[in-house]
């Protein structure tokens, strides 16, 4: 049992390390392997080359791999809370909250500075204060409500609530305003800066530490919440922290990459598939390692034609037939 | 040496500022190294007793005392040191085997990042071996019988290793054996374990053989304590119990069904044959009375009736047919 996880892990990893390399490789631009450690151990190589591994698609390829992770751990989480395989964290209405957050800049903010809209920041500020928003109803209401589907059906709620707020504003827009929401909604890796990097990373650390942090509290809560309550964890805490760490993981990322859908409900079954265990010490990093790999993989994908394809799309291609998979697979 | 004990405990559910009280003040004693099974009619609050005194729902007045300590004083943790449940949820968890989810049972007592040692790992062995479940040690659960599933539960209560266990109707949705083979095991976890264990159930028969001590519910008269044959013989069973369509059969430990009886015989003759030849009497609707008009001799190898010599019940209750209809 323990060989097979270790071998898992050791495969998984090359690959994902592998994937890494191959996708600051990949692009329109080839670059190849010993250009790349050129760049990076001998401080050489081309000028534009050098340009675009450093400030584009390393930064880029980083941001797939904290994404995945993020996105993945977050559904982890929110499929042990939840006892639901199909939850993730844009059930709790995460994406909802943010796209209203960045909808109400792009589209109704006629009052704020032309300067601050008009700058990366006002999307990733609103995109977290709307996702927070919604995060701070949800926990609210979780000391309320004691169950843990109905906590479930009011986060849709919200969300639903959320995306026809969109819907009106978009309604009022003009055109051009709708365009630029629109393309947020397709969600894209290369809009994360070094500089936003030195926001996002820390926050994503913090939110991972928190999910090791809950790993056997989260193995409790499979026996369902009477049980868990019956060995001594405190639920309404721990729910709590489990919703803080999954808004600052998907709520993160969401705030600067945009929605990316569906890595957060289906990779979690297939660490689940792959490594045959419960346990949230194995599955944890099994999920990092996975999730990292497939949104590498998606980016990749993504530079194949001469179009750059939205990452969203990308990912939902993946996403949907895992999703049609498990459903029969369980009959 | 007493474990758990109430103080007046009322037991109910408040909604909405209204309160529902089930039961009111009952002091209750749970003995280490005792079999308990509560048993009364639905709705005499027999999971509302055990969800109070497991400290997952509040009293509405009175106390529960553990070892001294009053249950809603202590913290989540520390009740778990001392409380082991096994519920009525069935469980679906992913890849989980038989190991996995006894291993859970160790939860209060690991370190904060539950690595297993060996001295952990000697205990979740030696609670899967209590329940004979050694050779389903790697099996997933979800392969398991349901009869192997309860079981498994019970090794996790097991492994939590703490003083008292409750269960709330282990033995629902089994089958004969398997009800049996529960009963049994609790008994003998009970006896060999010096554990105190509490259990709810509807199955009379089984309480009856298995229990040490029986918590007789009944919305009208409380709560009644007593060694089963106690609560037999002062007839807090037909209180407990009562109806006008059955009654407790205090002979058997059964519920036989009240049939309106109003044609009269009367029977003798060999007793193994006796008890069933009662019960096709009764169902038919015949009462026995001595010195009654019709007399049936219960032979070895049948019934004399009207000097006829009859083989089957089916036979015997045609010629009775005849017999009443003539008269």
């Amino acid at each position: 049992m323990k060989s097979r996880s270790l071998i898992l892990f050791l495969i998984l990893s090359f690959l994902a390390v592998g994937l890494f390399l191959t996708d600051l490789a990949w692009g329109s631009i080839h670059i190849s392997l010993s250009e790349i450690i050129d760049v990076f151990f001998r401080k050489s190589g081309d000028g534009i080359n050098s340009e675009i591994l450093l400030n584009f698609r390393l930064p880029k390829a980083i941001t797939a791999v904290l994404a995945g992770a993020s996105l993945s751990v977050a559904g982890l989480m929110m499929q042990t809370l939840f006892r639901n395989s199909l939850a993730d964290p844009y059930i709790l209405g995460v994406s909802s909250g943010a796209s209203l957050g960045v909808a109400l800049v792009m589209m109704a903010a006629t009052f704020l500075p032309v300067a601050f809209v008009s700058s990366g920041w006002a999307l990733i500020v609103a995109a977290i204060i709307g996702a927070s928003v919604v995060l701070i109803l949800v926990v609210g209401v979780s000391f309320k409500v004691h169950n843990a589907v109905s906590l479930l059906i009011v986060g849709l709620m919200f969300g639903t609530i959320a995306g026809s707020l969109v819907s009106v504003l978009q309604n009022f827009s003009n055109p051009d305003a709708i365009k630029l929401f629109v393309m947020w909604t397709f969600g894209s890796l290369s809009a994360v800066t070094w500089t936003y990097m030195t926001v996002l990373f820390p926050v994503v650390l913090i939110g991972l530490g928190m999910a090791f942090s809950l790993q056997k509290r989260l193995d409790g809560l499979l026996l369902g919440e009477n049980y868990a309550r019956g060995l001594g964890i405190s639920i309404q805490q721990t729910r709590f922290l489990i919703v803080i760490a999954t808004g600052l993981l998907a709520g993160g990322i969401t705030a600067f990459t945009g929605p990316i859908a569906f890595v957060g409900v289906a990779i979690p079954h297939i660490a689940r598939g792959l490594f045959k265990v419960s346990s949230h010490k194995v599955l944890l990093p099994a999920t990092i390692l996975c999730g990292a790999s497939l949104l590498l993989i998606c980016d990749i994908i993504t530079q194949i034609p001469t179009y750059t394809l939205p990452i969203n799309t990308v990912s939902a291609l993946f996403g949907a037939p895992i999703i049609i998979w498990i459903i029969l697979k369980r009959r | 040496m007493s474990i758990l004990t109430t103080q007046n405990l009322s037991i109910g559910y408040s909604k909405k500022g209204r309160t529902d009280i089930i039961q009111s003040r009952l002091n209750l004693q749970l003995r280490a190294g005792e079999l308990v099974c509560l048993i009364g009619p639905n709705g005499s609050g027999k999971s509302t007793l055990l969800r109070t005194l497991a400290g997952l729902q509040k009293p509405m007045l009175g106390k529960t005392f553990i070892d001294e300590r009053e249950i809603i004083r202590l913290k989540q943790q520390e009740k778990a040191l001392l409380i082991a449940l096994v519920l009525t949820e069935r469980l679906e968890i992913e890849n989980a085997t038989v190991y996995n989810l006894v291993s859970l049972g160790r939860h209060p007592h690991s370190n904060w990042w539950g690595n297993i040692t060996d001295e952990e790992d000697a205990v979740i062995r030696e609670a899967i071996e209590m329940v004979h479940l050694g050779h389903k040690i790697h099996q997933n659960i979800n392969e398991l019988s349901d009869g192997e599933r309860q079981r498994a539960m019970i090794a996790k209560a097991l492994a939590q290793d703490t003083p008292i266990i409750m269960l709330d109707e282990p033995t629902a949705h089994l089958d004969l054996p398997n009800r049996v083979e529960i009963m049994l095991l609790l008994h003998r976890l009970a006896h060999k374990t010096g554990k105190a264990i509490l259990l709810s159930t509807h199955e009379l028969d089984l309480a009856l053989q298995a229990a040490d001590r029986i918590w007789l519910m009944s919305a009208d008269t409380g709560v009644e304590c007593g060694v089963p044959e106690d609560l037999v013989f002062n007839g807090s069973f037909n209180r407990a119990f009562e109806s006008k369509s059955y009654f407790f059969n205090a002979s058997n430990g059964n519920f036989s069904m009240n049939y309106p009886m109003t044609k009269k015989v009367w029977v003798s003759g060999d007793k193994t044959r006796m008890y069933w030849t009662f019960r096709a009497l009764a169902r038919a609707g015949y009462a026995v009375v001595q010195d009654a008009d019709v007399h049936i001799l219960v032979t070895e190898s049948g019934w004399l009736l009207n000097d006829k010599n009859i083989t089957t019940v089916e036979e015997f209750l045609f010629e009775l047919e005849c017999i009443f209809a003539d008269h």
